[in-house]
């Protein structure tokens, strides 16, 4: 792939991209000047591809992977205040993280066009967790959510997602899920927008202070915003009716689901009215309205929570009370949609002959994913269990924490290493909680590098305080390796050409006051599990960091 | 029914194996030709050695990333297990199997052992026109000592043998499009494919 000319050269013509990779472009395209993201699947290639163009370009932005989601968030804040054009990048669960900084953001508005780019994760193809809906943002902080369904979308709406950015002074989130990130398809290539925005924070108290009273009266701007937002969303060319007229059962739809609906029409030969929503919120439901005011049936196609079928419930009762709505009725409420699914309500509601079948697919034994042969990890889960033994205790006996990276294959066999797992830094908060009930209970807390960064020193600080006994082990494999080996603050490397200054984990560890602290290479075996079992046997909070690098780290 | 003929590959197997590397050429190929594309693939923890599946759809005009179930025309599985995961988009009537006649372990296996692969294939039948099995690992590790090109000798012969309706010049334009290293031997592997015994 030639990636100069396909993202920093060519103004014309057509390529393929990765969805994740049309959002590249567009934001080039718009002439995007600071980029911050922290990487996490289906979402990491934007943040990988951001750094490898300027690590080996001359490029026109700053890229950085943050150290989380929130501060991602509030580099991009500062960028915005200063003037720059930004793009924030992470996936659904980041964005909770980030949502502290999101909801005063949006009060705030930007100065510099920023948009925030959050993927889904629907079926849960590479997340623990939640199969969390990042829909719901849109009420609870009042930002306009565009939702692309392939590349090409991706890439329009990053640039559309600018434009009301610049128009209305407001952040505007691009919702994709894994469907539409992971989607190849054909873009056509535009001309790039140099940005002339000069960087500088001029300051202006009445925008950027959120003191109350002021507050107030911002979330009373930010709803007449919104309106004046919605105004715009009615007349919008990504609100777009195909097939109008054309009978009196209609569809509603939005994000990957329109490409089934799209497909089983195309299949099946059929021409209904096809309502395809690209600004989620805020939504324009005069369109809707009048979308549905002549219909009999409507049926709603959308993933997981059936917020459109919601909206399409509140607008029927002024317009047309009649009207027959079929949504999560007849189409799942989890799982991502299947394009059969989709035939099969289709068909069921035009009263056709189609059936869903169930085919028996032959079984074979399940694959989980694992550790790679030779991963130090090995050797720190096998450590683990030695120490277990020569403690005359069973595996029983302790509790594993889990944390989030390669180190959760702990749950699999043959480790069985994992006891409760949630979220990124929560291996640590959740170990003093369970301590805290039980200071006798034995526990074993395992935290990855990246996410000791992310979002356990304060989990740790909150243990060393208040002074619970947890033995954790942080998993010090250099690199953030699970999402695809991005740098973190514990090694030179950065995302860009210029190195970093390097955070060493054990100075932090010391200066939270860890006084059990022991940094070592698990392939020094033997004193590794006599370590861990000296630990375990002490009662009194201890910190092991095994120290030995991911084989995949690029050299 | 729709005049708007469209080509469904599901390309199987495991994490590791260079499966959207393959999708790539595959899409790449169809664009030169003039055709439109969509390509799913997923990525995370599958690559860490858990199934991975990429689906490739190639016609005048393509919605839908996925593919639905029953409607591949061809699946390619690099191995023989993850072979029978593909059943779900196997027909009967029309989809055609080429599987590399190759296995690869799990740790997540423990003790049980797996089928021999004459009961995967006896297990496919029912969702096959055909099964082609072909040691395609082999047969690059002992021609070139690198088994990752299994994937575009597989591919090689699903375009000699016409199971894929794409010209092979167009597939050899798109691996020097795709390929990032060791253009020749990909090549080479691709062209050496016309002479298996399938
Ligand atoms: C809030 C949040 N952001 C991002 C992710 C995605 N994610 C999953 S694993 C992982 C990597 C963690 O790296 P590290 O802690 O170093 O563990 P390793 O994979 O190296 O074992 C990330 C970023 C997530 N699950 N949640």
């Amino acid at each position: 792939m030639n990636w100069e000319n396909i993202f920093l050269k060519k103004q014309s013509g057509k390529e393929i991209l990765l969805g994740n990779n049309a959002i590249i472009r567009g934001a080039l395209e718009s002439g995007v000047q600071f980029v911050s993201a922290y990487p996490g699947t289906p979402s990491s290639e934007i943040g990988d591809n951001f750094s490898y163009l300027s690590k080996h370009f001359k490029t026109d932005f700053y890229f950085e992977y943050s150290i989380n989601e929130k501060v991602a968030m509030e580099a991009a804040i500062g960028a915005s205040f200063s003037n720059l054009k930004c793009l924030v990048a992470m996936k659904h669960f980041g964005l909770n993280v980030a949502s502290d900084a999101l909801l005063p953001f949006v009060y705030t508005g930007v100065k510099g066009p920023t948009v925030i780019s959050v993927s889904d994760d629907p079926s849960c193809h590479s997340s623990g967790q939640s199969e969390q809906n990042t829909r719901a943002f849109a009420e609870l902080a009042h930002i306009p959510i565009l939702e692309p369904s392939d590349s090409q979308e991706c890439k329009d709406f990053v640039k559309l997602g600018f434009e009301i950015s610049e128009k209305f002074k407001i952040p505007v989130l691009i919702r994709t899920t894994t469907r539409v990130a992971h989607q190849s398809g054909i873009v056509k290539l535009d001309k790039f927008k140099k940005s002339k925005n000069k960087a500088k924070f001029v300051k202006n108290y009445n925008q950027f202070v959120t003191m109350p009273p002021r507050v107030l009266a911002m979330h009373d701007e930010l709803l007449e915003k919104i309106q004046r937002i919605k105004e715009y969303a009615e007349k919008s060319e990504i609100n777009t009716i195909e097939n109008s007229a054309k009978g009196k059962i209609g569809i509603i739809t939005s994000s990957v689901s329109y490409l089934y609906v799209m497909e089983v029409l195309d299949k099946l030969n059929l021409k209904l009215p096809v309502f395809k929503i690209g600004i989620f919120y805020p939504l324009a439901s005069d369109k809707l309205k009048q979308f549905i005011k002549n219909l009999d049936k409507v049926l709603i196609v959308e993933e997981l929570e059936p917020y459109l079928e919601r909206e399409t419930t509140i607008a029927a009762k002024d317009i047309n009370p009649k009207l027959k709505i079929y949504g999560k009725e007849i189409l799942p409420e989890t799982r991502e949609l299947r394009p059969e699914q989709v035939t099969a309500a289709i068909a069921w509601l035009l009263k056709k002959q189609y059936k869903l079948k169930n085919i028996e697919v032959p079984k074979t034994l399940k694959r989980f994913p694992s550790l790679c042969a030779g991963c130090p990890y090995w050797l720190v889960f096998n450590g683990i269990k030695e120490a277990v033994k020569q403690s005359n205790l069973k595996q029983e006996d302790v509790v594993f924490g889990g944390g989030i990276g390669c180190y959760m294959l702990a749950s699999f066999v043959p480790h069985n290493l994992q006891d409760y797992l949630f979220c990124m830094g929560s291996s640590i908060g959740i170990a003093h909680g369970i301590k805290k009930a039980n200071p006798k209970q034995k526990l074993i807390s395992l935290v990855g590098d990246s996410s000791f960064f992310h979002a356990s020193m304060p989990a740790l600080a909150n243990a060393v305080h208040n002074q619970s006994n947890p033995l954790i082990i942080i998993m010090n494999n250099s690199i953030t390796a699970m999402t695809g080996q991005q740098p973190y603050p514990g090694i030179t490397e950065t995302g860009r050409k210029e190195k970093g200054k390097l955070i060493k984990i054990e100075e932090v560890v010391k200066a939270l006051g860890v006084e059990n602290l022991r940094v070592i290479d698990p392939n020094n075996y033997k004193e590794f599990v006599k370590t861990v079992k000296d630990y375990l046997n002490k009662n009194e909070l201890a910190v092991i960091i095994a120290r030995s690098p991911c084989l995949r780290i690029k050299k | 029914m729709s005049k708007n003929k469209k080509i469904n590959i599901v390309i199987s197997g495991v994490g590791g194996q260079g499966l959207i590397t393959l999708g790539n050429i595959l899409a790449r190929a169809a664009f030169l030709e003039g055709k439109d594309i969509k390509m799913s693939e997923l990525h995370g923890l599958s690559q860490r050695g858990g199934s991975v599946a990429v689906q490739i759809r190639f016609g005048k005009k393509i919605y839908s990333p996925l593919i639905s179930v029953q409607e591949a025309d061809l699946v390619i599985a690099m191995e023989r297990n993850e072979a029978l995961k593909s059943c779900l988009f196997g027909d009967k009537a029309k989809t055609i199997f080429l599987i590399n006649d190759n296995s690869i372990f799990s740790p997540a296996f423990g003790d049980k052992k797996l089928d021999s692969f004459e009961v995967i294939k006896n297990k496919i039948l029912p969702f096959a026109k055909k099964i082609y099995s072909i040691n395609a690992t082999d047969i690059t590790t002992e021609k070139f000592d690198m088994p990752v090109l299994a994937g575009i000798y597989m591919l090689g012969c699903a375009i000699s043998k016409g199971f894929i309706p794409l010209k092979p010049e167009n597939v050899l334009k798109a691996i020097e499009d795709i390929v990032p290293r060791g253009i020749e031997d990909n090549k080479k592997a691709f062209n050496l494919a016309k002479q298996s015994l399938i």
